[in-house]
């Protein structure tokens, strides 16, 4: 298959690649972009472990043409922040014991942060239901819950601690 | 000085701190093998076998190699050498030779520019096959009278034991209650979420760098040697991140020995990664085990006797199953005080992937059965099943029917915890149908004492190094998994050396840089990793002491390390800090190097008898759980609502990591319980896929409070002992039980469908007639006397 240029809005950068009208978003991601946060861990999208977020829905990139996707923002596990500045999500999982082995750890981030940026205030039972399409063989979720939790007070600080600045600036 | 330690508390070790690659991990920089590439790169691609047994009349792969992009072909005239993780047990080769002995097995394997092209090249190979009879069912198999799988094992036996302790005859004439069953669990994967990968690179001065996902380099470098004919000093093993293992990746996986193969006829760097599908197919999980169990006891509930014959389903190749059936024999009654025990175990071949060692190696399925049985006997004998646990357990320090030695013994403090915890006393035969409470044991090496190779070289060395930047370097040939192998090891020279954590660098897994460790399995890295690294440590610290000391004038008994300083015991003006000692201490010693080591003694290393071998550890880490579980009597769905599980694992080095194993742990045990199948059709797998193979996700796994118990073991680093598997095994029976309290029925073959609790569910009805209800008069499962 000829191969055409992609045009894609990675992590807020404009990237661009030639592959075949038929190329994965996951291979674009890993193989023509280097980005390899992204994992494989199944043959048929029932891992999660390739989630990323396009247009802040998380969607699985092993099921994904990269050339349908040229038009929206996709977020990596890359772009959710580096080491100098971690996500109250990625630190969540640093934390309090979410990433054990650390490969299905982008996937459950990704799914975390769709839930975290939709409902800042979910239930025990809703982070289950969000983070029910990724699977981990480590952890026996309780202490990804705990990160989800850890995320969820962090995020809350943050906003409260914008809030009282807004108002002393005020 | 070692005593000031833990004379003033201490400052890292039993702290919650988060693993040491941990960003690495949650900003998705950190590398897995599939994540690796180097320039010119070639993708390797491996042909399985259709069929379940057949012999190789011819391999044509002449159009294949004419394939443009092709760069390499190797069939198994390329590696006629066989191999195997035992050294009784070399029966493997890369690529089949004469026949393929499973659906999966390894044909031949390209190497290509793309992985586009290696597949296209795959389709081309032409390979000639004649059917020969399949052995599917291990009972069957090991009648076979001919068409045997390796023609020197005959009837398809791999290995049998035959072990007599005590005089189980007389312990059963002296029994009160006898319970007899036939217990069957079926196979199930590790599952790991990274599937294997290996990159081998074939450098200009002729040697070999191989990147794989392993948890034992050191054998891959062995095991590459062997194959290859190159000498183990041309060969570089590194390990990079691992997306987990559990034991999945602690045998010489074909694909590592395939891209090195590839990699030495290309010339050329080869990566090969497996399929979700080819994981499975490689597969070295836990077998189908059949066990036919005995166990008698008195009216008081004491245990007089055990007889167990194993039988488990090992696959087509040897892999790890001598060790296997060995584990289920040397386990099965070393947790209690058990004085008589008779096992015959039997590793049984069959035209299936072979199995191996999976979390809780060996003593899971006869866990299942033993505790299922012991909670039978207790109603037949109308003692609470918490209370006969208690009337069995081991007077610690002792050593077992089996030459087992048990020094540090939590047992007991696990069994009070989870029956304060989970409200025993107000759940247990009070809840209504429906609604069931259960409990189990269950209990793990701390590594193995002897090792797969006999040799009296430690099993375990570490280097420190520290130099003028005053960076504590810390080399280990242990692997992380995903356990918090490095995290353990940093806190414990840390804390020896008085130094914050993020001072001391680690350099794991690289067989050119880090002495030789025997992997991560077994649960041996806490034990034996961490002694190594506490002795390299203390190497260090007394040498550091010897010039600090000759500065402030006084004996290095005097001084203690601890918050980056060097200080005197009872003088705090007289301190240095850490930067200046070791200034002082390159000065005094010239260059600071530090070596420890690990062998188990002498005394931990067990029996003489022929298998003696497999069981005894330098200590063993102790469970005990209680489940509860919602049964739908309608649909025999189960539902587990809580797992209160304790696990002494000595002393916590890190409380979170031990948390997450212990956790981690129940959910894999729970995921063997209730849903976790690898189902057979005349040797082909039904389910290679997470879709269709089903791990528990977020929405079916239970609630699990872990408790840590620690009994600090005389000599474990710290006290500490193992707490990766150890609390697998009582998951499965603990449901087992409490699915019996809910609805009065004995599932005696995991996992626990709804088909087979429903099954149960009517038969007893039948059974009962109209009036019977709940576990008051359960179905009959053995011979009361």
């Amino acid at each position: 298959m000829n191969k055409e240029i992609l045009r894609l809005r990675i992590n807020g950068e404009e990237r661009e690649i030639a592959a075949a009208p038929n190329r994965l978003l996951l291979d674009a991601l890993r193989e023509d972009l280097g980005l390899t946060g992204s994992k494989r861990g199944c043959d048929d999208s029932s891992c999660g472990c390739c989630a990323v977020l396009v247009d802040g829905v998380p969607m699985l990139s092993c099921v994904a043409l990269a050339a349908s996707y040229q038009q929206s923002e996709i977020t990596t596990v890359e772009g959710l922040g580096g080491p100098g500045e971690l996500d109250p999500v990625q630190e969540g999982f640093a934390e309090m014991g979410g990433a054990q082995c650390g490969f299905c750890t982008p996937g459950f981030m990704i799914a975390t942060k769709a839930l975290l940026d939709r409902n800042p205030n979910p239930t025990l039972d809703e982070i289950r239901e969000a983070l029910s399409g990724n699977l981990c063989r480590c952890t026996g979720y309780m202490q990804i819950y705990e990160s989800v939790k850890y995320a969820l007070e962090k995020c809350r600080a943050n906003t409260s601690d914008r809030g009282s600045a807004a108002q002393a600036a005020r | 000085m070692s005593d000031s330690l833990s004379a003033n508390g201490f400052s890292i070790i039993g702290k919650p701190l988060p693993m040491a690659d941990a960003r690495a991990k949650v900003t998705g920089l950190g590398k897995y093998a599939d994540d690796l590439s180097v320039p010119g790169m070639l993708i390797g691609k491996i042909l399985h076998s259709p069929y379940a047994h057949a012999r190789i009349r011819s391999i044509d792969t002449s159009r294949a190699g004419a394939l443009p992009g092709v760069k390499a072909v190797a069939t198994g005239e390329d590696a006629r050498n066989p191999y195997g993780i035992l050294p009784i047990g070399h029966d493997e080769r890369v690529f089949a030779l004469d026949k393929v002995r499973y659906i999966g097995d390894n044909v031949a394997a390209v190497a290509a520019t793309s992985a586009e092209i290696a597949e296209q090249a795959l389709d081309l190979l032409r390979v000639d096959y004649e059917q020969l009879p399949a052995f599917f069912d291990p009972e069957i198999s090991m009648k076979a009278e001919s068409n045997w799988i390796h023609a020197e094992r005959p009837h398809n036996i791999e290995k049998e034991y035959h072990h007599v302790f005590g005089d189980p005859d007389a312990g059963f004439a002296q029994a009160d209650f006898i319970a007899e069953e036939r217990y069957y669990a079926g196979e199930v994967n590790h599952a790991a979420m990274e599937p294997h990968s290996t990159l081998a690179i074939w450098e200009p001065d002729n040697r070999l760098t191989v990147h794989s996902s392993t948890q034992v380099p050191f054998y891959l470098h062995r095991t590459i040697s062997e194959v290859c004919e190159m000498p183990m000093s041309q060969i570089r093993v590194i390990k990079p991140l691992i997306g987990s293992g559990f034991g999945g990746k602690s045998e010489v996986i074909p694909l590592e020995i395939a891209a090195c193969v590839l990699a030495k006829k290309s010339r050329k760097p080869v990566k090969i990664t497996y399929t979700r599908e080819e994981v499975f197919l490689a597969h070295r999980g836990r077998p189908i085990t059949i066990v036919y169990l005995k166990v008698a006891i008195t009216r008081s509930g004491k245990i007089t006797a055990v007889q167990a014959r194993v039988i488990q389903d090992g696959g087509a190749y040897c892999g790890y199953g001598p060790v296997t059936v060995l584990y289920s024999g040397a386990l099965l009654g070393a947790i209690y005080d058990i004085a008589n025990v008779r096992y015959d175990g039997f590793r049984v071949l069959t035209n299936k992937p072979a199995c191996g060692a999976m979390r809780g190696h060996g003593t899971v399925n006869v866990r299942f059965a033993f505790e299922s049985m012991l909670d039978e006997l207790a109603h037949q004998a109308k003692i609470d099943p918490v209370e006969i646990r208690r009337r069995n357990l081991l007077k610690a320090p002792c050593i077992t029917a089996n030459s087992l030695r048990v020094t540090s013994y939590g047992l007991p403090e696990c069994v009070e915890k989870v029956f304060e915890r989970s409200g025993w006393q107000s759940k247990k035969g009070k809840l209504p149908y429906g609604k069931g409470i259960g409990v189990a044991c269950s209990h793990y090496v701390s590594g193995a004492a002897n090792p797969i190779v006999r040799s009296n070289m430690p099993h375990t060395t570490v280097h420190i190094k520290i130099d003028r930047d005053a960076a504590v370097t810390l080399y280990t040939g242990a692997s992380e998994i995903g356990q918090g192998s490095d995290t353990m090891q940093i806190q414990i020279a840390a804390e020896v050396l008085g130094v914050r954590p993020e001072r001391v660098k680690l350099v794991a897994a690289d067989t050119e840089l880090t002495p030789v460790d025997l992997g991560s399995y077994s649960s041996r890295v806490t034990f034996m990793a961490g002694n190594a690294s506490l002795n390299a440590a203390k190497d260090m610290r007394d040498q550091i002491f010897a010039a600090v000391a000759k500065t402030l004038a006084c004996s290095p008994n005097d001084l203690i390390a601890r918050d980056e300083y060097i200080s005197h015991v009872s003088d705090a003006a007289k301190a240095i800090s850490f930067d200046e000692a070791v200034a002082l201490a390159l000065e005094f010693h010239g260059a600071l190097v530090a070596r420890g080591t690990y062998a188990p003694p002498e005394n931990a290393r067990g029996g003489k008898f022929k298998g003696a071998g497999v069981g005894p550890s330098p200590a063993y880490s102790y469970s005990a759980q209680t489940a509860e579980v919602t049964v739908d009597a309608e649909t025999g769905h189960v539902h587990v609502d809580k797992i209160v599980a304790a696990h002494d694992c000595g002393k916590a080095l890190n409380p979170l990591t031990v948390k997450g194993q212990i956790e981690g742990s129940v959910y894999m045990g729970f995921g063997q319980a209730l849903q976790e199948d690898m189902t057979w059709h005349e040797g082909r797998l039904m389910n290679p896929s997470l879709l269709e193979y089903r791990i528990p996700a977020t929405k079916e796994n239970p609630e699990i409070e872990s408790i840590i118990v620690e009994s600090i073991d005389p000599e474990g680093p710290f006290g500490a002992k193992e707490a990766g598997e150890g609390s697998l095994a009582a998951t499965i029976p603990a449901i087992a039980n409490a699915i019996y309290d809910a609805v009065g029925v004995r599932i005696n073959s995991a996992p626990f469908t709804p088909e087979k609790i429903l099954e149960a569910i009517r038969a007893k009805q039948k059974n009962d007639g109209p009036n019977g209800a709940r576990a008051s008069n359960p179905q009959p499962s053995g011979n009361s006397r």
